[in-house]
C-alpha cells in the first residue's frame, strides 16, 4: 500500500466565487413605509418613558409637600411641557394600539379546539383597555 | 406588433464585475406569464449566460425567491400582468451575498436551519413493533401552519435585523423550531430552546413582522417568534419560582 498519501485528509475548502455583499444603509428604515411605522413604534416607548418621569415628578412633588406640588403644576403649565405631553399623547396612543393589533401574534388561544380569531384578542385588550381608562378617569374626575 | 414589456435584471459576474448592474430586456407581454417566464424566455431567446435559481415553477421548491421591484417575491407566482405596463426591476434577495446575476449564497441559511435541530427529537424511541406515533387533529392543527415553509428565504429578504445582525437566526428558522416544538410527538423543546433563547435567536426579534406579510404560503413567522418568546418567558419565570422544578 502506498501508505503516506492515502491516510492525509486534505483540508476541505469550500468552493467559493469572489461574492459581493452590499452593505445595509444606515437610512434602511426611510426605504419603505412599513419598516417607517416599525420604527416609529419602537420609538414610541421613549415616550411611554417621559409620561413615568412625568408621573415620577408627580409622586415626588406631592410627597413633599404642598409647595413642591405647586413647583409640579407650574413646570407642567410651561409651553414646551405641554407641546411635548401633547406628542407624547398621540404617540402613547400609538404604542397601545400597536400593542394591541401586534398581541394576537404572539397568544394562540383555542377555545373548542379552535383557535380564537385574531380581533377577539385586539377586540378584549382593548375593551380591557377602555375599561381600565374609565375607572382612571372616574377616579381622577369625580373630586372635581 | 407583440406587446412588450421591459425587465430590468441584475447582472452580476465576479470574474468580470466590480459590482453589479441593472441590464434590460424587452421580453413578450402575455396575461398568463409570471416573471419567472420572462426570465425563461431572456434565458432561451436573448441571453444564454443569466443565471437564476428555478425549479417548480409552482410555488412548492422555493427556489425562485427573488426581488421583483424591491418586495421579495416568487417569481413563478408574480404576474407580470401586475406590474403592465412596466418595467419591471429583478434583482437577488437581499443580505445575502450574491453569487452570480440573479443566485445568491444560502449556506448561512441552511447552517442556521440545521442549528435550531428541525427534526422530530425523542428522549427514547420506542420499538417499531409498538407502532407508530399516533396524533389527533388537533394535535396536527398546532404546528401544520408552521410546517408549510418552503425554505424560499423570502422573510429573511424581508427582515431588516436579519440585513444588520447577519447572526440573527432569522424567521424560518425560528418558525420551523417551533413546528417541532409544538409537534406532539417531540420532546426536544428544552434542547431548542438552549440553542435560540440566545441574543441571537428568539430576542434578536424586534417584530418588524415583514416576514409574516412576504411570506408565500402563510407561515406567520413573526408570530411564531413572538409565541417562542412568551414560552421562553414562561419557563424562566418557572424556573425562577421553582429551581427544583423538572427543567
Amino acid at each position: 500500500m502506498n501508505s503516506k498519501e492515502m491516510r492525509e485528509v486534505p483540508a476541505y475548502t469550500e468552493f467559493h466565487p469572489r461574492w459581493y455583499r452590499k452593505r445595509v444603509s444606515t437610512y434602511w428604515w426611510l426605504w419603505k413605509w412599513s419598516y417607517l411605522k416599525f420604527v416609529l413604534r419602537e420609538i414610541s416607548s421613549v415616550f411611554v418613558a417621559w409620561f413615568v418621569v412625568v408621573t415620577l415628578a408627580l409622586i415626588a412633588g406631592l410627597s413633599r409637600g404642598p409647595e413642591a406640588y405647586a413647583e409640579w403644576q407650574a413646570w407642567m403649565r410651561l409651553p414646551v411641557v405641554i407641546a411635548v405631553n401633547v406628542v407624547s399623547f398621540f404617540f402613547v396612543l400609538v404604542h397601545a394600539l400597536t400593542w394591541f393589533n401586534l398581541a394576537p401574534r404572539a397568544i394562540v388561544m383555542r377555545v373548542g379546539g379552535k383557535r380564537v380569531p385574531d380581533a377577539a384578542i385586539v377586540g378584549a385588550n382593548c375593551v380591557a383597555w377602555a375599561i381600565a381608562s374609565a375607572i382612571l378617569a372616574w377616579l381622577v374626575l369625580r373630586g372635581g | 406588433m407583440e406587446k412588450t414589456i421591459k425587465l430590468e435584471v441584475t447582472r452580476y459576474a465576479s470574474e468580470r464585475d466590480a459590482e453589479p448592474h441593472l441590464e434590460n430586456f424587452e421580453v413578450p407581454f402575455r396575461p398568463d406569464w409570471v416573471v419567472l417566464d420572462a426570465l425563461n424566455y431572456i434565458k432561451d431567446k436573448l441571453d444564454g449566460s443569466l443565471s437564476y435559481r428555478w425549479s417548480c415553477r409552482m410555488g412548492i421548491c422555493g427556489s425562485c425567491g427573488m426581488m421583483v421591484n424591491g418586495e421579495p417575491k416568487l417569481t413563478c407566482a408574480t404576474f407580470l400582468a401586475d406590474y403592465a405596463p412596466g418595467p419591471i426591476r429583478v434583482e437577488p434577495l437581499p443580505y445575502f451575498p450574491v453569487v452570480r446575476d440573479l443566485v445568491i449564497e444560502m449556506s448561512d441559511f441552511l447552517r442556521k436551519l440545521e442549528g435550531v435541530k428541525p427534526w422530530i427529537i425523542r428522549k427514547e424511541e420506542k420499538p417499531i413493533r409498538e407502532g407508530e406515533y399516533l396524533q389527533t387533529p388537533e394535535q396536527l392543527d398546532t404546528y401544520k401552519q408552521f410546517s408549510m415553509c418552503i425554505n424560499c428565504m423570502l422573510c429573511y429578504a424581508a427582515c431588516p435585523v436579519y440585513g444588520l445582525d447577519p447572526l440573527f437566526s432569522g424567521p424560518a428558522a425560528i418558525a420551523l423550531a417551533q413546528r417541532y416544538n409544538l409537534d406532539s410527538r417531540d420532546q426536544g423543546a428544552a434542547e431548542r430552546m438552549g440553542i435560540l433563547s440566545q441574543h441571537d435567536g428568539i430576542w434578536g426579534c424586534t417584530f418588524v413582522g415583514e416576514c409574516t406579510k412576504v411570506c408565500p404560503k402563510n407561515v406567520d413567522p413573526a408570530g411564531a417568534i413572538q409565541q417562542y418568546k412568551l414560552s421562553a418567558t414562561k419557563e424562566w419565570f418557572r424556573s425562577l419560582l421553582m429551581p427544583w422544578g423538572e427543567r
